[in-house]
């Protein structure tokens, strides 16, 4: 892991499966742009699982976004699995905008979980999942519909895959929505406040779903307020606020024992 | 729970059911009476006025030439529907382009035919001939490869057709534009996330989605082109059903009964196109509110939600569990 703002020189790791550098992103222009990321420098190693805490606004989920070319990014570049996001480097090192068919086959291979699930409300549980596979890989249904019925296995949710999305609780849905990104074997999971939509008591079972992906050996980069999922399967926190990366380590670091004071500020109100 | 044989074997699972008078509404009943006696009167009147002519009405109701102007009818309103459906929807996507040209090119489609009377626009492809007498294929402000006499390539009946169609695919437009509008943009997000294609996700994801809203008043539109057909005979095409009836009517002196012919075979098409809106409403409500259409009928929390929804007692949507 790599600290502090605008550090370019940073090598990526060979391991490395996500390599953010420098990035910058502004919404909007003139008057009117804001300044969201102002120099980010992340690593994550193959395997990994990275959580991303913060206080609202502090950038998390742009970041996120940017690593799966939701947002293009205004400077800096975001590498994955070797790969440079939305762009071509020519010989002269001259950035070309890759075109929308090449972004999409890059985003493919990172399954990405949102705040409000946004499962296709006309596909039951198990056509959300089979509709990837199938309309971008270009897998058989036969073969989609086998990988799909263990998938919602996985989440243990056999008993609802013909039910719609409005049939489900907000907790099951998650869960589908997990298994719908699981479905094109990613290398790595990106997960937006997963949890930040739900009812209480449904918190738990997307959590242990996650911690069971993480456990067989995924890397995931989380963005959560969940302070307890941080601490047990977290393997690096990173504390964001006002756009830059205040500080990362460690969660027994960084949760126990924070060295900078807007760290120490923010847990003190959410723990 | 509101089995009735739990009622009747006196397992209600309320033991303190309410069992109260209702309040008293004799306003009701007048109103209902009033309105049978109009109702009836109505009907008195048209039965026993001989001037319907009933029995001109069951002698000419399958006449050849009727069906004939049946048969043009349909013609026109499902084919001019069909074309001005695939102009829609291109238009409604020009409209949402990042190309500036073809959001405008869009606007201006939709400004000329919305802004003009169809009855006028119709009168204006029958002159084409006059206008353009003959057209020809080549390279624009270039040489002709060949060319042809508008009069003998654009008869009438395609006139009229792409005349319709033309003006009707404004309006569809907006509708589609609505409709697309209509589905959250964290639909296309998820699907881009995926790794879908901008074709795929419109096809796949928000087009299906978009029907929902789509649906209902596209059925509108159809039912309305049924009767709008009867303006061809600007163009002029003389086929169709008004113009066949009247013409018959004309003929044999006797106006009233071949109006009510034409009546009666609009009414019946319209109430079969009723009948396969619902279906198709029902199709495209999948997975939405109470409609929760093939599979899975009022099975989990959704079911539970959408009986509370159904009863129309609270406000807010009860599916919705997410903050906005």
């Amino acid at each position: 892991m790599s600290v502090g703002a605008g550090s370019t020189t940073a090598p990526a790791d060979a391991t490395d499966m996500v390599s953010v550098r420098a990035v910058h992103k502004v919404f909007g222009h003139g008057q009117e742009a804001v300044h969201v990321l102002k120099g980010v420098d992340l690593d994550v190693a193959r395997g990994e699982v990275t959580v991303i805490l913060g206080p609202s606004g502090s950038g998390k989920s742009t970041l996120l976004r940017c690593i799966n070319e939701l947002e293009e990014i205004t400077g800096g570049s975001v590498v994955v699995g070797g790969d440079l996001m939305g762009y071509r480097k020519d010989a002269k090192g001259t950035l070309h905008r890759l075109h929308p068919k090449a972004v999409a086959k890059q985003r493919s291979r990172i399954g990405m979980v949102f705040q409000r699930f946004h499962l296709f409300p006309h596909m039951t549980a198990l056509e959300n999942i089979m509709e990837a596979p199938v309309q971008v890989r270009g897998m058989s249904k036969k073969a989609a519909k086998q990988r799909a019925l263990e998938l919602i296995e996985r989440v243990g949710l056999s008993d609802r895959m013909e039910h719609y999305p409005a049939q489900l609780s907000g907790g099951q849905q998650q869960r589908v929505a997990i298994a719908r990104a699981l479905a094109m074997d990613p290398e790595l999971m990106l997960f937006d406040e997963p949890t930040s939509a739900l009812d209480p008591e449904l918190v738990g079972e997307v959590l242990s779903v996650m911690q069971d992906l993480a456990k067989s050996g995924m890397t995931m980069i989380v963005v959560t307020h969940e302070i307890g999922f941080a601490r047990e399967v977290a393997d690096h926190v990173v504390f964001m606020d006002d756009g830059v990366i205040v500080e990362t380590g460690p969660p027994s670091a960084v949760l126990d024992d924070p060295q900078e004071e807007r760290t120490q500020n923010f847990l003190s109100h959410v723990l | 729970m509101s089995s009735s044989k739990n009622l009747a074997s006196g397992n209600d699972p309320v033991p303190n059911r309410i069992h109260a008078r209702p309040v008293p509404r004799p306003g009701r009943l007048v109103a209902a009476a009033v309105v049978l006696v109009l109702a009836a009167m109505a009907a008195n009147a048209l039965i026993t006025n001989d001037n319907f002519r009933w029995d001109v009405v069951w002698l000419y109701l399958r006449d050849i030439v009727i069906i004939r102007g049946v048969m043009w009818t349909l013609i026109l309103t499902f084919g001019s529907m069909a074309i001005a459906v695939v102009l829609a929807v291109t238009l409604a996507m020009m409209r949402r382009s990042d190309n500036p040209v073809m959001r405008w090119v869009s606007w201006l489609w939709i400004w000329f035919f919305r802004g003009t009377p169809i009855y006028t626009q119709l009168i204006f492809w029958g002159l084409l001939g006059v206008l353009y007498p003959r057209l020809s294929l080549g390279i624009p402000f270039g040489p002709e490869f060949f060319s042809f006499r508008t009069d003998d390539v654009l008869t009438v009946f395609w006139l009229a057709l792409f005349g319709l169609a033309f003006n009707e695919s404004a309006y569809l437009a907006e509708i589609m534009r609505a409709g697309l509008t209509s589905v959250d943009p964290g639909q296309a997000e998820a699907a881009k996330a995926l790794g879908m294609k901008d074709g795929k996700i419109m096809r796949r994801v928000i087009l299906p989605q978009a029907m929902r809203v789509i649906v209902p008043p596209t059925g509108n539109e159809t039912i309305s082109m049924l009767k709008t057909t009867s303006l061809v005979v600007a163009v002029p095409l003389t086929f169709e059903l008004t113009y066949a009836t009247s013409a018959m009517g004309n003929r044999q002196f006797v106006t009233i009964p071949f109006l009510v012919i034409a009546a009666l075979w609009y009414l019946l098409i319209t109430s079969i196109l009723m009948v396969g809106q619902h279906y198709l409403e029902k199709y495209y409500g999948r997975g939405f509110g109470t409609a929760t259409g093939r599979r899975g009928r009022g099975k989990g929390p959704g079911g539970r939600q959408a009986a509370i929804a159904a009863a129309g007692t609270v406000k807010e949507d009860v599916n919705r569990e997410v903050t906005p």
